[in-house]
């Protein structure tokens, strides 16, 4: 028996293909987004299980999913905001160092966890999707293919961002902003706005448990508005207690703070 | 014999000073390509390093650069400059000398470039950052000798890596290049020599006097310390009265936190308004550069400080030496010590202070380790891999060059001499194109081959290069200000960890002072004065030490004891407590102790395998219990304990220690712990994947930067033979983690375990709650903590009322 583990003595033998993750499953070029979901067939196993944090916002019931993800049933709508693909290639081109390419597939395959789960009628990316306009035409043919699948069935809309203010070469519509119901989506929150969602600040919300600081991305909820968490895997966090998210939400707002379990709490200012 | 130039003995003479003997060796060796001087504090070492240098200058007809200077501190730099000119000046020598650190002003760096002077005096940074750029030839042309202060300091961090790859460059520039050492007293000289020399090149080394034993004892105050605690509050008035008896003293804490409750406490009870500074690395440089000024003119008659004052700088005055708390390496508390008594032949003076009983057993260990001679210290292994990968992009920013020269002339440098082609192939492809399994930079390679010669494709990250310069790992801090309408007077620093964790009116001590949190702005934590009596601790960095095994196996055997002549009544009779509620820890046994303490379920594992051994059981068990639904939530090592806290209690420890189940999914939760992500940002940051400074400020809020976690997390999914998990996995082999060491414990015991569930912590167990370096634990404990909490506060606000609760009976489900 020896304790040493495999794991910091030799690596080799574990390789895996550049395609797989570590659980052996294929990621990317080979994705199989069942058609028949997109049109609301049920998920057996997840019929008892509750989704996420249920909430509303101007009389519309949503859902914060434990992603990071707005789900809203009523309309079949699944909202992801800041997923900032390319975001290495971007970096790399301007001359700053050259982070782990990796950022792209894993944010997919996270966003094609939740279109599995949810089976949405339609997607709203709210901005910065991608992390320049020069990242999302940049995109490797297989990530793109990987996007035009997870849009097959379904209805695609594209807000724009202050990172990527245009349209991108990718199936979907672009939008500025898009109203439904009561609720109108923007990239970033407008001062007398009502009902609006929205993302752009990449809230995170900490709280002290005990001894630790535990720290989360965040969806933040008022009266008013919603703001997103970033969604894209490489992405950082604005803390709930810093300008301008204090001033932007009321004296009633709450954090749901993303994670396994969602949970709400007051929003630390 | 070299004799010295008339006006050198005429300048000894009217000073009143001999030449040492070790002086006029070096003067003699001075044509050597390497030579290491170990010589005790106080021994005129510098002068020694730099004598070949004065004569050699005297003739007046050296162009250009002719000696370096290399110290591990700016301020040691700024000293011997004050400390050369007087004799340069009084021999009317025709030598400029001139320093460049962090602190030189941009003009005068700028002209030093372009008029370099006889010598420079600099830092390990500064050096590298020199050798980047395109002029380095120009600048260190005709450079004959480098001298390298304390580098028994640099030979055991990174810096001292990163010094020897730059000293390899300039070899390669000036191939006639004299190199001198210049060390404290060492466990090991020879591996200083064969770190400093170019390979394989001789070192020879110079023994000085070491001059008269230190005179070191413990403390001895009427009050018995505390069974825990790490303020040392009791030993105040003891050490108030020793202050009044000296001179000046130095009072040494391990930690900043430590130094500052010290500092706070000793004012409060400073009846007679004696002059006391406080210095450490946490503080405002201005603050800082305060209290030394007051230290040279003499004014003040302690300073209690940190390592900040472990080297060099020559304060004259000091007579005395307190440390407070176990000193827990008899080699750092040698040269502590060597900080008193500056003058040669005099024996340095040293009090030690256990803050704790614990520590009354390790002071006595290490008195006697002291008396013995006995010093400690760990081989270094091969040079580090992330410090050539920095090495690599530096050489790129200074222009075109050829991959086997650069590995000829890096395999110089002595701890790399065993590195092998492909291991620099490795980094050199990682500074190229990220070295990833994917392929995906042949658009945006860092580094382009043109000609066979490597260099920057995009000559704009030169700038990004060099503002990221240096091995110095610090955690993320911020900036602490007095709040005031524009930019009140700055304290300090605190870790961002810290900050995070401050809530408004919250109080902390900074420089002696306690203040008020007030808020964040901009990246700087805004106080206010504040007047309460008791604050709550700043959690500065604590620099973790490592009791040496030494030290380690002399409190072991004392354990054994049945009676303790040796230690103080008090302490004795609490060694006899312990037996008494619970037991010692025997050889070939295994202690742990249960028991309920600060609202967790506390479990203590006294397998005395050394602090890497120790962490690497902590690691271990908390995956295990992760797995048996205990729900931990971190834990802390010593060297001779491991300390375990979570929701649930350890009832029965046999299965724990399971070692087929140890084994069981180890990988991942090892690949996934915070220790690790700890060791990958530290290295990452100076192989150069993450920039700590962007030419971008950090200002804008933190939004635009991303965890190194999740580049670690990434890399490990996806491409877990990258090179920079590789190098991670060294790192934690050569100093966090000693799997070894625990399987041989596991075998020696043999399932031999003594568990004692107590209803309260024990007297052994009770130090452990002060160590720093607690490493959380984040499971499924984690999210039952969060959903608690959270609960408890939606219920306070009143919110609870107006938002649906995520309830059993969700209002919606898929399909429903």
């Amino acid at each position: 028996m020896s304790l040493i583990p495999a794991w910091l003595i030799a690596r080799k033998q574990l390789r895996l293909h550049p395609f797989e993750n570590t659980h052996g499953t294929p990621v990317s070029g080979q994705i199989d987004v069942s058609i028949a979901l997109a049109v609301g067939a049920t998920i057996p196993h997840e019929r008892s299980m509750n989704l996420g944090f249920d909430f509303s916002l101007s009389g519309a019931n949503l859902t914060a999913l434990g992603s990071g993800a707005l789900w809203w049933a009523e309309h079949r709508l699944l909202c992801v905001s800041d997923l900032h693909l390319g975001k290495s290639e971007r970096i790399a081109r301007r001359g700053g160092t050259t982070l782990p390419p990796y950022e792209t597939r894993d944010t997919l395959t996270k966003l094609t966890h939740d279109l599995e789960r949810c089976a949405p009628q339609t997607v709203v990316a709210l901005g910065d999707s991608f992390d320049d306009l020069g990242a999302a035409n940049a995109l490797p043919a297989d990530e793109r293919n990987w996007i035009t699948k997870l849009q097959a069935g379904r209805r695609w809309i594209w807000i724009e961002g202050n990172h990527d203010p245009g349209s991108v070469k990718l199936g979907g519509t672009h939008m500025v902003e898009l109203k439904l119901g009561a609720l109108s989506f923007r990239h970033i929150a407008t001062p007398a706005a009502q009902g609006e969602v929205s993302g752009h600040y990449h809230p995170k919300a900490a709280l002290n448990v005990g001894r630790r600081s535990i720290s989360r991305p965040a969806f933040l909820y008022d009266e008013a508005r919603l703001i997103l968490p970033a969604y894209g895997t490489y992405t950082g966090g604005l803390r709930t207690d810093s300008e301008p998210i204090r001033s932007l939400m009321s004296a009633k707002a709450c954090a749901i703070l993303t994670g396994p379990h969602p949970t709400a709490v007051p929003m630390p200012r | 014999m070299q004799s010295l130039p008339p006006q050198f003995t005429r300048w000894f003479a009217s000073k009143g000073w001999t030449v040492h003997s070790h002086q006029q060796e070096m003067l003699n060796r001075s044509d050597a390509p390497a030579l290491l001087l170990i010589a005790p504090t106080g021994g005129g070492k510098t002068l020694s390093g730099f004598l070949p240098t004065l004569t050699d200058l005297a003739h007046g007809d050296h162009d250009g650069m002719h000696t370096l200077y290399i110290s591990p501190l700016k301020a040691l730099a700024a000293d011997i400059k004050r400390n050369l000119t007087t004799p340069v000046t009084e021999m009317r020598l025709p030598i400029r000398i001139e320093d460049r650190t962090g602190d030189t002003s941009q003009t005068r760096k700028r002209r030093q470039r372009a008029d370099p002077p006889h010598i420079l005096l600099t830092t390990p940074e500064s050096l590298a950052l020199l050798t980047s750029y395109e002029d380095a030839p120009r600048m260190f042309k005709g450079l004959k000798r480098v001298v390298i202060d304390e580098i028994h300091a640099l030979a055991e961090s990174k810096r001292g890596d990163q010094l020897m790859l730059a000293l390899a460059r300039l070899q390669t520039l000036c191939p006639d290049l004299k190199r001198v050492g210049l060390s404290a007293t060492v466990e090991d000289p020879a591996a200083i020599a064969r770190f400093m020399a170019r390979h394989p090149d001789p070192c020879p080394i110079l023994l000085a006097d070491p001059g008269p034993p230190p005179d070191v004892q413990m403390l001895r105050t009427s009050e018995a310390p505390p069974w825990a605690g790490g303020g040392a509050a009791y030993a105040i008035p003891a050490v108030l009265d020793q202050i009044r008896q000296h001179n000046t003293t130095l009072i040494f804490h391990n930690t900043r936190a430590q130094a500052e409750i010290f500092f706070h406490n000793l004012w409060l009870a400073n009846d007679d308004s004696l002059p006391i500074g406080i210095h450490h690395g946490s503080l405002d440089r201005t603050q800082r550069e305060r209290v030394e000024a007051a230290m040279v003119r003499g004014e003040l008659r302690a300073i209690v400080c940190t390592g900040s004052l472990d080297l060099g700088i020559d304060w004259g005055d000091v007579d005395l030496v307190i440390q407070i708390g176990a000193p827990k390496n008899v080699k750092r508390l040698v040269q502590r010590i060597g900080r008193a008594n500056h003058r040669y032949n005099a024996p340095s003076k040293a009090l030690l202070v256990p803050a704790n009983r614990f520590e009354v057993v390790e002071c006595v260990a290490a008195v006697e380790a002291v008396l013995d001679g006995e010093l400690d210290g760990e081989p270094r292994g091969p040079g580090p891999r992330d410090v050539l990968c920095q090495h690599i992009l530096i050489t790129a920013c200074a222009g075109p060059f050829d991959a086997d020269t650069l590995f000829t002339e890096v395999t110089s440098a002595g701890a790399y001499a065993s590195l092998t082609r492909p291991e620099f192939d490795a980094c050199l492809d990682f500074c190229a194109t990220g070295g990833y399994a994917l392929r995906a930079y042949d658009k945006w390679q860092r580094l382009v081959q043109r000609d066979g010669f490597w260099s920057l494709r995009d000559p704009r990250s030169s700038q990004r290069i060099r503002m990221n310069i240096g091995t110095i790992q610090d955690t993320d801090t911020l900036k602490v200000r007095m709040k005031r309408n524009r930019g009140g007077k700055p304290l300090g620093e605190i870790e961002e960890d810290f900050a995070a964790s401050l809530t408004h009116g919250d109080t902390f001590l900074i420089g002696g002072q306690i203040v008020k949190y007030e808020g964040l702005r901009e990246m700087t934590v805004e106080v206010s004065r504040d007047a309460v009596k008791k604050p709550r601790i700043a959690s500065f960095m604590g620099a973790k030490f490592a009791t040496s095994t030494q030290l380690s196996a002399r409190v072991q055997r004392m354990f054994t004891q049945d009676s303790w002549p040796e230690l103080p009544d008090h302490t004795a009779e609490w060694l006899a407590l312990q037996r008494e509620v619970s037991q010692l820890p025997q050889p070939g046994r295994l202690l742990i102790e249960s028991f309920p303490h600060d609202g967790h379920a506390q479990t203590v594992f006294y397998g005395f395998a050394g602090r890497n051994g120790q962490q690497t059981l902590g690691l271990l068990l908390t995956k295990r219990m992760e797995d048996l639904g205990l729900h931990p939530l971190g834990f802390v090592a010593t060297d001779y304990a491991t300390l375990i806290w979570g929701l649930d209690p350890v009832t029965d420890p046999a299965p724990l220690l399971d070692p087929m189940a140890l084994q069981d999914g180890l990988d991942t939760w090892l690949a996934g712990n915070a220790m690790m992500k700890r060791t990958f940002r530290a290295s990452a940051t100076i192989a150069g994947l993450i920039e700590r400074n962007t030419p971008q400020a950090r200002k804008s809020g933190r939004q635009a930067t991303f965890s190194s976690d999740i580049l670690y997390d990434t890399l490990t999914k996806y491409d877990p033979d990258h090179l920079m998990l590789d190098i991670t996995r060294q790192e934690a082999l050569r100093g966090l983690v000693d799997f070894a060491r625990i399987q041989e414990m596991l075998e020696r015991i043999d399932g031999r375990i003594d568990h004692r569930v107590l209803r309260k912590v024990s007297p052994l167990a009770a130090p452990l709650f002060l160590e720093v370096g607690r490493v959380p634990v984040k499971g499924a404990a984690e999210e039952r903590l969060l959903a608690k909490e959270a609960a408890r506060l939606m219920e306070a606000s009143g919110l609870a009322n107006l938002t649906p609760p995520p309830s059993d009976t969700p209002r919606w489900r898929v399909g429903g």
